[in-house]
């Protein structure tokens, strides 16, 4: 329902304007005056007990922050490099900004058996509510990056694909694809790349039964 | 007949009924793994119990017969502590493997568990470890750690498609569920068997891992792969295009219908899903020219109002598909033949052979053609469609309309594009990419069974309503809609702009469907009324309905 808000008419005193001017500088310069009053009092071990307002030099110097802040996510991953995550879409169920876009694919070790090939997560919509990190079943995704300072010049920017989000050190552009195993590349057109080959090396841990009489799936 | 008492509710069942099947009748639920009511009953999964009356232990509902005077208690204490105690059982070895197993969401063993279970599990031993991921056959994946046993897979193979593939190996806590050394899980009914498993130790390889079951919404519809009409449910998602490249069907699902399929379908029927978003035409066209609607209708309306009354018995011929829906055949009978008083309008092709069996499967691989039977477009009182072909490459027929039937595949690529040449008017109304699409002057793209409400009528002569999944793809229509536009165009009258209006206006000028809606249709469908008999309880119900539409 949109709501009328009326205007307060200025009175005499406001439209004569220089009074409000100095007040308004008053203000300011008193808040300067007070603060170097107290940081200079501190030097000399005085009324220590009195906190003064405190500038932190951004972005050279970082403000700590809590252990349970949530920032920018990021996929866990296993020893071999690839993630944690096994596509089960808890979170992309949870999201409640539908922020988040997992496709699943077959894995290559039967006791892990699904992993994402795709799996994006647009901060540009993201309200970072941890509800994903929350429903995770497998630890796979975290908020524990602090990083911050998401920026980007368009909305698609905004978007992380699996790269940055195994890799929170990437910032995009993303120089070049270091993902072994087989995952929707946005590097690539979207295509299919990698291999579980590049991963595991060759063997007989590729020769799985999933793979076999996949004839159905070709019609 | 027994009469019993379950959880206070007193009801008279058939004797010989089993407690499960009273309490069905009851209205009240017992949980089950093992039973179903399409196999037989094996008893092993003891989740069904139930305290009677008189008894000390608890007894399993699905194999305790009924007796007069029983008293049962589905709910309460000691039932539920029973059934508890029976889930930890089942449990201990399941792997829990919920994120990754295709099942959850419509597992029964999550289900049973939230109701049932005890939350504080007390098996702390190493479970044991069975075969995960096996494929069976081509659409079905096993994974034996998740299997419970119960067996219904194996009652299945050996009672419904008789094919005998699977069975228990090994005893104890190593018992697993498998196939025979050297026999594949192919037969034409494997995909049932993912259906009935109650967890997730068979799921369906085309479906595995595109989406959540969660995800998907549900449409309530008729196959179309064949004559017999099974009923099935349509699951599909809009709202997520990244999942399986955009598609919008992701699996069929069998529809419980005593009367057709009862709970099954085949596997052809199954994934013939994936031509719905496949090789389809998106807009209207003549000559490789895009167009617009309005302009096709005018178009076509003009030229058919321009053929003189004389030249239309002798030089039109309209063939329409038996996978018509009957509102559609209904409507292109009034365009086509009363309106325009075309005498070659018909659908009557000779069935192309095909697969069959005894159980579901049907040679007709047509939905319909029991519907364009009944509307007197095809059968024996039919004009037969056949010769129009050869009429129109000697140049007697000059304007051919087409609606859903590819005469490609019929008479071959070179016939149709020969037909092309010599005709004066070749309009093909079909929702797919396929010769005749590609030789026709006219393209006109039509929905498929999954974006519109109609009905089809089985090999049976049962009437089974469609409903309406989702919108046509692209700026395709349905034929109901196509025919309508141009019965308006042409200033016929148009029996209404919805199909159920068309479905009434069609049970009134046809006998067999008389006194049929689509409300009257429901979930299930109605017979026909074919000779006087069957339909909506015989003559008296037709002729009520008739009154009521006086």
């Amino acid at each position: 329902m949109a709501m009328i808000i009326e205007r307060k008419e200025l009175n005499l005193w406001e439209r004569l304007y220089l009074p409000e001017i100095l007040r308004g500088l008053w203000l300011t310069s008193r808040h300067f005056f007070v603060n170097m009053f107290f940081h200079t009092a501190h030097l000399f071990g005085l009324f220590k007990r009195h906190r003064a307002a405190v500038t932190t030099q951004w972005p050279e110097e970082l403000r700590p922050l809590a252990a349970r802040f949530r920032s920018r996510h990021r996929l866990t991953t296993r020893e071999e490099g690839t993630p944690r995550c096994v596509g089960c879409m808890l979170c992309e169920t949870v999201c409640p900004a539908k922020c988040i876009t997992i496709v699943a694919g077959e894995h290559p070790d039967p006791n892990v058996e699904k992993y994402p090939v795709r799996f994006d997560i647009d901060l540009g919509v993201c309200v970072y509510c941890g509800y994903c990190v929350e429903v995770c079943p497998e630890d796979a995704i975290r908020m524990d990056t602090n990083i911050l300072d998401v920026s980007a010049y368009s909305r698609d920017q905004m978007k992380l694909d699996i790269h940055e989000l195994m890799n929170p050190t990437l910032r995009k552009p993303v120089p070049e694809c270091d993902l072994k195993f087989p995952h929707k590349c946005a590097l690539h057109d979207g295509k299919l790349t990698g291999s579980w080959e590049r991963v595991y090396g060759p063997g007989e841990k590729l020769s799985r039964p999933a793979d076999q009489g996949t004839e159905l799936a070709a019609r | 007949m027994p009469k019993l008492t379950i959880d206070g509710k007193t009801v008279e069942v058939g004797a010989g009924k089993t407690v499960i099947q009273a309490a069905e009748q009851a209205g009240c639920f017992v949980p089950r793994y093992c039973y179903h009511p399409g196999l037989s009953i094996a008893g092993n999964c003891r989740i069904c119990l139930v305290a009677v009356e008189g008894q000390k232990k608890l007894q399993i509902a699905c194999n305790t017969q009924v007796s007069d005077g029983m008293v049962v208690h589905t709910q309460g204490e000691p039932v539920e502590q029973g059934r508890a105690e029976v889930l930890e059982f089942l449990l201990a070895n399941h792997p829990l493997d919920c994120p990754v197993c295709d099942q959850s969401g419509e597992c029964d063993l999550q289900n049973f568990y939230m109701a049932y279970g005890r939350y504080d599990p007390r098996f702390a031993e190493q479970k044991v470890r069975k075969p995960k991921a096996v494929p069976l056959g081509p659409t079905v994946m096993l994974d034996a750690e998740r299997c419970i046993l119960c067996s219904r897979c194996v009652r299945f193979t050996d009672e419904v498609s008789r094919t005998q593939e699977f069975g228990i190996f090994n005893r104890g806590d190593r018992a697993e569920v498998g196939i025979y050394p050297g026999k594949t899980l192919s037969n034409p009914y494997a995909g049932n068997v993912v259906d009935i498993c109650p967890v997730g130790a068979l799921t369906d390889r085309d479906f595995r891992f595109k989406a959540r079951v969660w995800y998907l919404s549900s449409s309530p519809s008729v196959c179309p792969g064949c004559s017999k009409g099974c009923n099935i449910d349509i699951h599909y998602t809009l709202d997520r295009p990244h999942l399986d490249d955009g598609a919008r069907v992701m699996r069929l699902k069998p529809r419980v219908n005593p009367e057709v399929n009862q709970w099954w379908m085949c596997d052809e029927g199954r994934y013939a899903y994936k031509a719905i978003d496949r090789c389809r035409i998106l807009k209207p066209r003549h000559r490789g020219r895009a167009l617009g609607w309005e302009t096709a209708v005018l178009e076509l309306a003009g030229q058919l109002a321009r053929i003189e009354p004389k030249q239309r018995e002798e030089s039109v011929a309209v063939i329409a598909g038996t996978n018509l829906t009957t509102e559609a055949l209904y409507l292109a009978a009034r365009l086509f033949g009363e309106g325009l008083q075309i005498r070659n309008c018909s659908a009557e092709l000779p069935v192309l052979p095909g697969s069959h069996d005894e159980l579901l499967i049907q040679a007709d691989k047509n939905p319909n053609r029991k519907g364009a039977e009944l509307l007197g477009l095809a059968g024996e009182k039919a004009r037969p469609a056949e010769p129009w072909i050869q009429a129109a490459l000697d140049g007697k027929i000059k304007s051919l309309w087409v609606i859903g039937e590819d005469l490609a595949a019929r008479f071959g690529e070179e016939t149709v594009k020969q037909l092309a040449e010599k005709l004066e008017l070749f309009v093909y109304q079909g929702s797919h990419e396929n010769g005749t699409a590609a030789q026709a002057h006219w393209v006109l793209p039509s929905a498929v069974y999954a974006e519109q409400a109609g009905t089809f009528v089985n090999c049976d002569g049962r009437v089974q309503a469609l409903t309406k999944a989702f919108e046509p793809l692209g700026e395709s229509r349905p034929d109901w809609l196509i025919l309508t536009a141009l019965l308006t165009r042409l200033e016929l009258p148009a029996p209404g702009n919805e199909p159920a209006k068309i479905f009434e206006a069609l049970a009134a000028a046809h006998a067999p469907f008389a006194g049929m809606t689509y409300e009257r249709l429901g979930l299930q469908g109605l017979p026909a009324r074919l000779d006087g008999a069957g339909g909506l309880g015989g003559p008296a119900a037709g002729a009520a309905a008739k009154a009521e539409r006086k």
